[in-house]
């Protein structure tokens, strides 16, 4: 069960980080999902990237929906405040948070059922809104919890593991994102931690919407011939765009690069992403080019992974709000009551 | 003019029929405005369609030196501007009655009544005289009338001057060519119609330091004092103007000196998200609030379940208008008491507040957010379309400046660093309540996990059996504790003592005081309980077992409150007798005096005596 929290003990030369954490402290309870699953490992890249980037965990707000994924928030930064929510609905819920306190991290999960089907409105207006946060889906094309019926991630023509063939359209959520301004998107694979950790490490550090859709596999009932969700068809399918080096604060460059093969984009709080290419033509800071690359490459039956589109200098609803620097939620009577003058001059309007 | 004329003053119903979109309502709103600075309550209502513009709408004032407030019914004063609904309004007219229009094109005589008093302006006529541009024709035609009806009805014109003068203020341009046009209207009143008629306005001094405002503006301003700073909200009839003048009050208090907002309000894309940012930014520490009507919390149900068994404090205003569906989005009812009170599937009750008038809206939606805080759960303020998008007249709002939140039970990190044990849903106390953290609070404790499914008291994920049974019976723990604090009811004692009582609620208010000065008249005695609150507290569960016989007054079809009642209370339904009203127009003293004269005629009740006089003049002895 899910309550069953992982023994403390641990081995007295575990690294620490900056806050004399170890990576320990960022685990979670012991997953109760099934053993394989590629949720797992998108937990473990979300401890070690919280571990590496030094942040307090409890500063660090993890909210989810209904579902695999959504269970998930469980097994990762115990010490941070968690929120599973109700199916589809946990962008509003994260929305409401961050408004009340803009100095947590928000970081929300969700799973192609949650976000795509259930979820499709809630996700698409988080999005727009550009709420500071990292949403993830874990994305596995299938509803694992009721035992295996095809997601609106599911590609046209895949089959089932009982051999039904899908024959909706997939919703792409990726290009759903880019079209709705979300401001950091990316795209990898639960397979690939590598690729992932600094991926997730560049949408914390990103002030503004950043959205990851992390491939997934349901070891279940998605990991057969015909899926295009499987281990094996990710891995056949799988075209890199770049691969992300994430610094928190700029440094030097030390390992030689051929011309051109290195981009660097600078982020508002100082961060840098370094970006080394993969594929020539490619650049993560054209949103209309990231966009066509995408629907090619899906033409051809690729999937495009990497950092797709990043601004470096992205807004927020903070900022279209204008609120106060200092959270909402500390603000005191002082601030919020304009008291009983104010009122009695009120009143004498009203006569 | 007809034989028999109505003669009144300062006691009189006058309505103005108008086109939806036409400009009509800011030169309505000044007729009813300049009565009430004579010193005379009045007491105006919006009858508008679901509509922008070109529909039929109606502004009908109520002038009533003896301040009541509630929708009279019947009309002594028409103003017929809108030939769509003329056969309607005409007939409408109390026989004796007046009926005031644009004479500019004759009307055959079969469209008159010959027992009405009939008043022909030309309109159209001086206006185009005047006026070029159409659009200034036909808004300088409702000041026209305005001027006609102050020389008509004795309106002091200063009066009407100033109001113009206030409204124009900082657009001077716009106010020499308003005076000119009242002053055209009432020159020809006073030179060319005979201004001797049988309704009047005299000055009185009946008003007092009372305000004239909307419900949805008070409780958006209660809100603010409340201390929210998140609202989030989605447009719905006839609410939206409750989360408007929310944004507004916010511009004026809540704007610091380098211009940033010390509040978030979001318009989301649906009710569903609407409550989830609430309960977000709730569980988050803020409060926070949403605005809706019916159909917003039909949508609202799942979150709401949530908000009640993960206990996030929550602020909805309900506004409630005519149902089922989409029912009549413009019409009022108290027709989402159960919706409310029951939201959500599996066992669930919720807190509701009924409040009576702007007054109550304006308090209620302050002390909604230190209820929400103390009992970590939704609060529903259950204001209807009467009072939300009507002005009313009203006690002036106050505020106790050493008032301060109260947040409730809330774990700090020092409480947390001294050791106190934490459990999110641990009952200490015995009140049911348990200690909240705020996420963020300390490194290493105090943090939890929310969720809606089962837990135990540390918050840890459990299908056990007692455990689960064990927060049910918590929570049922939790109400009770609410009964204790929400507000109490309020009761009116007869002049005489009797064994009938009634129970009213809401908008209902000022329509019950009126009948039972009717009722009185007609010797009939009957205590009287406004419930402002469920759950219900002892005292209004003993004011029902204090009487033999008890009507129920609502406006909605299936007697939700008394359905409350008979199952909250383990009342025997034999002793609550329903009087409704859901016709989706304010219900009415004359309704509510003749449903319970006929109802206790039936129960073989003679009156007790006739008494001379009102009861309030009684009381006053």
């Amino acid at each position: 069960m899910t309550y069953l929290a992982k023994p403390k003990l641990h081995h007295p030369k575990l690294p620490l980080n900056k806050l004399g954490y170890t990576r320990r402290d960022y685990e979670g309870a012991i997953s109760t999902l099934c053993a394989g699953c590629g949720h797992d490992s998108i937990s473990a890249a979300i401890i070690q990237a919280c571990f590496e980037l030094d942040l307090p965990p409890h500063r660090i707000a993890k909210l989810s929906g209904i579902g695999c994924s959504s269970k998930t928030p469980t097994y990762f930064l115990g010490n941070s405040h968690g929120f599973n929510s109700v199916h589809g609905r946990m962008p509003s819920v994260l929305t409401g948070a961050n408004l009340a306190n803009r100095e947590l991290i928000y970081l929300g999960v969700s799973g192609d059922g949650d976000s795509a089907s259930i979820g499709l409105g809630q996700f698409a207006h988080v999005m727009r809104r550009g709420v500071n946060m990292t949403y993830i889906v874990e994305n596995n094309g299938v509803y694992g919890l009721t035992k295996g019926q095809f997601s609106a991630t599911s590609d046209r023509g895949s089959k089932s593991k009982r051999g039904a063939l899908n024959a909706d359209e997939a919703i792409d959520l990726v290009a759903m994102a880019m079209q709705l301004g979300a401001t950091y998107i990316a795209r990898s694979f639960s397979g690939d931690k590598q690729q992932l950790v600094p991926l997730i490490q560049g949408a914390i550090l990103h002030q503004g919407a950043a959205f990851i859709d992390v491939i997934s596999p349901c070891v279940a009932f998605n990991n057969h011939e015909g899926s295009t969700k499987s281990y094996d068809y990710v891995r056949e399918h799988n075209e890199a765009v770049n691969f992300l080096d994430v610094i928190k604060f700029r440094d030097e460059i030390t390992t030689e690069y051929a011309p051109g093969t290195l981009q660097e984009v600078r982020q508002h709080n100082g961060s840098v992403l370094r970006l080394r290419k993969l594929h020539d033509a490619y650049n993560p800071s054209d949103r209309i080019a990231a966009m066509n690359h995408l629907q090619e490459s899906r033409a051809r039956q690729e999937i495009s992974t990497g950092l797709l589109f990043v601004d470096g200098d992205p807004t927020d609803l903070h900022a279209a709000a204008n609120t106060v620097d200092v959270p909402l939620n500390l603000l005191d009577d002082k601030a919020l009551n304009p008291g009983s003058a104010a009122l009695a001059k009120l009143n004498a309007s009203l006569r | 003019m007809s034989k028999h004329s109505i003669q009144a003053v300062n006691d009189f119903v006058i309505k103005f029929a108008n086109v939806n979109g036409s400009g009509s309502a800011s030169a309505n709103t000044l007729f009813a405005k300049s009565i009430l600075r004579m010193g005379v309550p009045v007491s105006p209502r919006n009858i508008f369609p679901s509509n922008i513009q070109g529909l039929p709408t109606w502004y009908e004032v109520r002038v009533t030196e003896d301040g009541y407030l509630a929708r009279r019914g019947g009309c002594d004063f028409m103003v017929a501007m809108n030939p769509q609904t003329w056969d309607k309004d005409v007939a409408e007219i109390e026989p004796g009655g007046y009926l005031f229009y644009d004479s500019t094109r004759q009307m055959p005589q079969s469209k008159f009544r010959a027992d009405i008093n009939v008043i022909g302006i030309p309109l159209t006529e001086i206006v185009n005289a005047s006026y070029t541009d159409p659009r200034q024709r036909q808004l300088f035609k409702n000041i026209i009338y305005v001027g006609a009806l102050s020389a008509l009805l004795d309106v002091e014109v200063d009066v009407i001057e100033q109001l113009i003068a206030e409204q124009y203020k900082g657009k001077e341009k716009l106010l020499a060519p308003n005076i000119a046009a009242l002053h055209m209207g009432r020159d020809y009143a006073i030179a060319h119609l005979d201004c001797d008629i049988g309704l009047k306005i005299r000055r009185a001094d009946k008003v007092g330091d009372q305000i004239f405002v909307e419900g949805n503006s008070a409780a958006a301003l209660g809100a603010v004092y409340g201390g929210a700073t998140v609202a989030a909200w989605y447009p719905i009839t006839p609410s939206s103007s409750l989360a408007e003048a929310f944004a507004k009050h916010c511009k004026k208090f809540r704007i610091t000196e380098d211009g940033k907002a010390r509040y978030a309000i979001i318009q989301a894309e649906d009710e569903l998200a609407s409550i989830g940012m609430v309960i977000g930014a709730a569980w988050n520490g803020a409060r926070a609030f949403t605005a809706t009507s019916g159909p917003g919390i039909s949508l609202m149900q799942e979150f709401l379940g949530l908000a009640y068994f993960a206990e996030i404090p929550s602020v909805i205003f309900d506004v409630q208008r005519a149902g089922p569906s989409t029912g009549m989005p413009t019409r009022t009812q108290q027709s989402d008491v159960l919706s409310c009170a029951y939201a959500s599937h599996g066992d669930t009750k919720h807190v509701l507040l009924f409040p009576e008038d702007p007054h109550e809206c304006f308090t209620f939606g302050a002390e909604a957010f230190d209820l929400a805080d103390r009992l970590q759960t939704p609060i529903f303020v259950m204001l209807d379309l009467d009072i939300g998008m009507n002005e009313r007249l009203c006690k002036p709002f106050e505020w106790d400046d050493k008032r301060q939140m109260d947040r409730g039970k809330v774990m700090t990190a020092e409480a947390l660093e001294a050791g106190k044990d934490f459990g999110r849903y641990l009952d200490v106390d015995g009140d049911g309540i348990t200690y909240r953290t705020y996420p963020g609070t300390h490194p290493t404790k105090g943090s939890y996990f929310t969720r809606g499914t089962s837990r135990d008291r540390y918050a840890r994920y459990t299908e056990d059996g007692d455990a689960y049974v064990d927060n049910m019976q918590r929570l049922l723990r939790k109400f009770e504790t609410a009964k204790e604090v929400v507000p109490k009811p309020v009761i009116t004692k007869a002049a005489h003592s009797t064994r009938f009582g009634v129970i009213y609620y809401g908008s209902t208010s000022p329509a019950m005081h009126e009948a039972l000065a009717l009722l009185t008249d007609r010797g009939l005695h009957l205590d009287a309980m406004r419930i402002r609150a469920f759950p219900f507290s002892d005292d209004v569960l003993d004011f029902i077992s204090a009487h033999d016989d008890l009507f129920v007054v609502e406006q909605n079809r299936d007697a939700q409150l008394r359905a409350l009642l008979i199952n909250e209370g383990a009342i025997d339904p034999a002793v609550l007798t329903p009087v409704l009203h859901y016709d989706g127009t304010p219900i009415t003293a004359r309704f509510i005096a003749n449903e319970i004269s006929q109802k206790l005629k039936a129960l073989h009740v003679a009156p007790l005596h006739a008494v001379p006089g009102r009861r309030v003049k009684q009381e006053n002895k």
